[in-house]
């Protein structure tokens, strides 16, 4: 019997998914056998980064031991099997964002490097003293500094759509901030800190009546259910591989192909030109020519068997598997005496962001890791939204499709443990 | 469990609960504020010198159980010590901390500050323990910004 990974049709399309079962899909993950501290791992702390499946991490391996070579140069067998297997990965990647062609997917360093990349060959070219980006007030770090430099840089401003007391972007203000001198607008898909899904088909529609273009940063959205960027309209994308069970050091932009063929290159190198002369270089087409120097060529390979991987159990089951999963842990979390939820949103992914009476967050977490039980503290990369709420930190459990609802249960006994402690 | 028990002793959670010396001090002639960017503590010590000595010291601040008691157990520790036995004394409370044999010779009673002997089992909470201690010292050492872990 063949096995579910070699039931997917070649170009991830066509796609035989395997039933769900969570206890099935744990075995991929070898690391998810490990115990910490004599206790079984309890790994929540996914929206930091992702466990890798056994698929990625044999491919990563092959790719070393078997076809090891430097790509897009080598007029020899290696080098075309490197090269081949590389271009398949980024054919993946735009199947998966079913973006409309492979020279829109640029892959880069992370989500960061992403948005960086379009505050350079972008932002710097449009941008003029008065301007104005708009962001929001629950953006990771990552999307935010960039376009503080290029404001700064610029003379621009930087404008941030507030949120409610749930953790809801409101659109009303965001209507309220779009005017003449808006030229950018760069949003998050899925709030790191809060688990709040932002409307992006509204936030892009209501854009692009005035003719703005949008940026969707999607590291917290693409692994938790199916992103289709021609029906969100967005004009750039970005997400990371390491968040969706792929490896560390790869991300991905996706632009529209009008915009990227007029911008600049990003960084200047090899396999980024057509010809170079003292002269004059000739720069290469889209992707090439945001793709200077050899890249993260094992990477790129394996997130292409990450989206495989994800694929060939489907993001729709693993969506509603995960909507299940974090109801039961917002309810279980949230129903412990002294427990604060933070981010209540009517559309949320799975992030549950939480305080506890009289104890600091970095404590919980130095209690939970003695239960094997690994979750983020501090302020995730989002000090804005923790001033929203006026907190120094929160402890945040971030989930993945082989979480269970026992381990939901060993972290509400985590916490009970911790106030045992602090008495 | 037991690991656990070493750490959060109930000196410390008593300390984390009911800080001493947690004021603004009206009569500091120093005034220091710490940062730990990894977890967002802060704490600002206050210092009043009178010749060599430590006449008085306050602190305020928020930060997670074991970066408050600390901060709490220093003021008490340090209270009434010249600015010499302050530093030796952080020393050894920083090898303490950090896992390191105590250094030969005549080094200071460590007292109270014993109680923190549990953090070098938990490498990532060193800086809590530190924050206040290493506030204090460039307190001492007169420069005027901002301290930081990182």
């Amino acid at each position: 019997m063949k096995s579910a990974t070699e039931m997917l049709a070649a170009d991830g399309r066509q796609v035989r998914h395997r039933a769900f079962d969570v206890w099935n899909i744990r075995e991929d993950f070898p690391i998810l056998k490990r115990q910490v501290h004599g206790k079984p791992l309890v790994y929540l702390d996914n929206a930091a980064t992702s466990q890798k499946p056994q698929m990625v991490i044999d491919t990563v391996y092959r790719y070393y031991a078997e076809e090891n070579a430097n790509i897009h140069r080598g007029a020899y067998y290696l080098s075309e099997k490197a090269t081949q297997a590389y271009e398949d990965a980024r054919v993946k990647v735009q199947h998966f964002l079913h973006a409309p062609s492979a020279r829109e997917i640029i892959f880069t360093r992370s989500v960061t490097e992403a948005i960086n990349l379009v505050v350079h060959c972008y932002g710097r070219k449009t941008l003029n003293a008065g301007d104005e980006v708009i962001i929001s007030a629950m953006e990771h770090h990552s999307n935010i500094v960039p376009w503080q430099i290029l404001c700064e840089e610029k003379g621009a401003i930087l404008r941030v759509v507030p949120i409610d007391d749930a953790g809801e972007f409101l659109l009303d203000e965001y209507e309220k901030l779009l005017n003449s001198r808006t030229k950018l607008v760069a949003i998050t898909h899925v709030s790191n800190a809060l688990g709040t899904i932002t409307p992006v088909r509204q936030i892009i529609d209501m854009a692009h009546h005035r003719h703005i273009p949008v940026l969707i940063d999607g590291a917290q959205a693409v692994p938790h259910f199916k992103v289709d960027v021609q029906e969100l309209d967005c004009e750039f994308y970005g997400f990371s591989g390491h968040k969706l069970y792929g490896p560390t050091g790869i991300g991905i932009l996706y632009g529209k192909a009008e915009l990227l063929e007029g911008m600049p290159p990003y960084q200047g190198g090899g396999d980024m030109i057509r010809s170079v002369t003292f002269e004059k270089t000739i720069y290469a087409p889209i992707p090439s020519k945001f793709e200077a120097g050899t890249p993260h060529i094992e990477g790129g390979i394996g997130l292409g068997a990450a989206i495989d991987y994800l694929e060939g159990i489907g993001m729709e089951a693993i969506n509603a598997y995960e909507q299940e999963l974090l109801a039961y842990a917002m309810n279980a979390v949230g129903a412990i005496p002294g427990v604060r939820i933070f981010g209540t949103a009517r559309e949320k992914a799975g992030v549950i962001s939480f305080s506890l009476e009289g104890v600091h967050p970095h404590d919980i977490a130095t209690i939970l890791d003695q239960e094997g039980i690994a979750i983020r503290t501090g302020h995730h990369c989002a000090q804005p939204v923790m001033e929203r709420f006026g907190v120094p930190a929160m402890a945040r459990a971030s989930l993945a499709f082989y979480n269970t609802k026992a381990e939901i249960d060993a972290l509400v006994a985590g916490i009970h443990k911790v106030k045992e402690v602090f008495g | 469990m037991s690991d656990l028990r070493e750490l959060y002793q109930e000196l410390i959670i008593d300390h984390s609960k009911r800080p001493r010396n947690f004021k603004v001090l009206e009569t500091a002639d120093r005034k220091l504020e710490g940062y730990n960017p990894l977890c967002g503590d802060k704490v600002t010590v206050f210092l009043e010198l009178e010749h060599d000595r430590v006449k008085n010291v306050s602190f305020q601040g928020s930060g997670c159980a074991i970066s408050t008691a600390s901060a709490s157990v220093m003021t008490e520790s340090v209270k009434g010590k010249t600015l010499a036995e302050v530093e030796a004394l952080f020393e050894v409370f920083h090898q303490m901390v950090t896992g390191k044999p105590p250094a030969a010779g005549n080094a200071p009673e460590l007292g109270k500050l014993a109680v923190f002997s549990g953090v070098s089992e938990f490498p990532a909470r060193v800086k809590c323990a530190t924050l206040a201690w290493h506030t204090l010292h460039a307190a001492l050492q007169g420069t005027g910004e901002t301290v930081s872990t990182e």
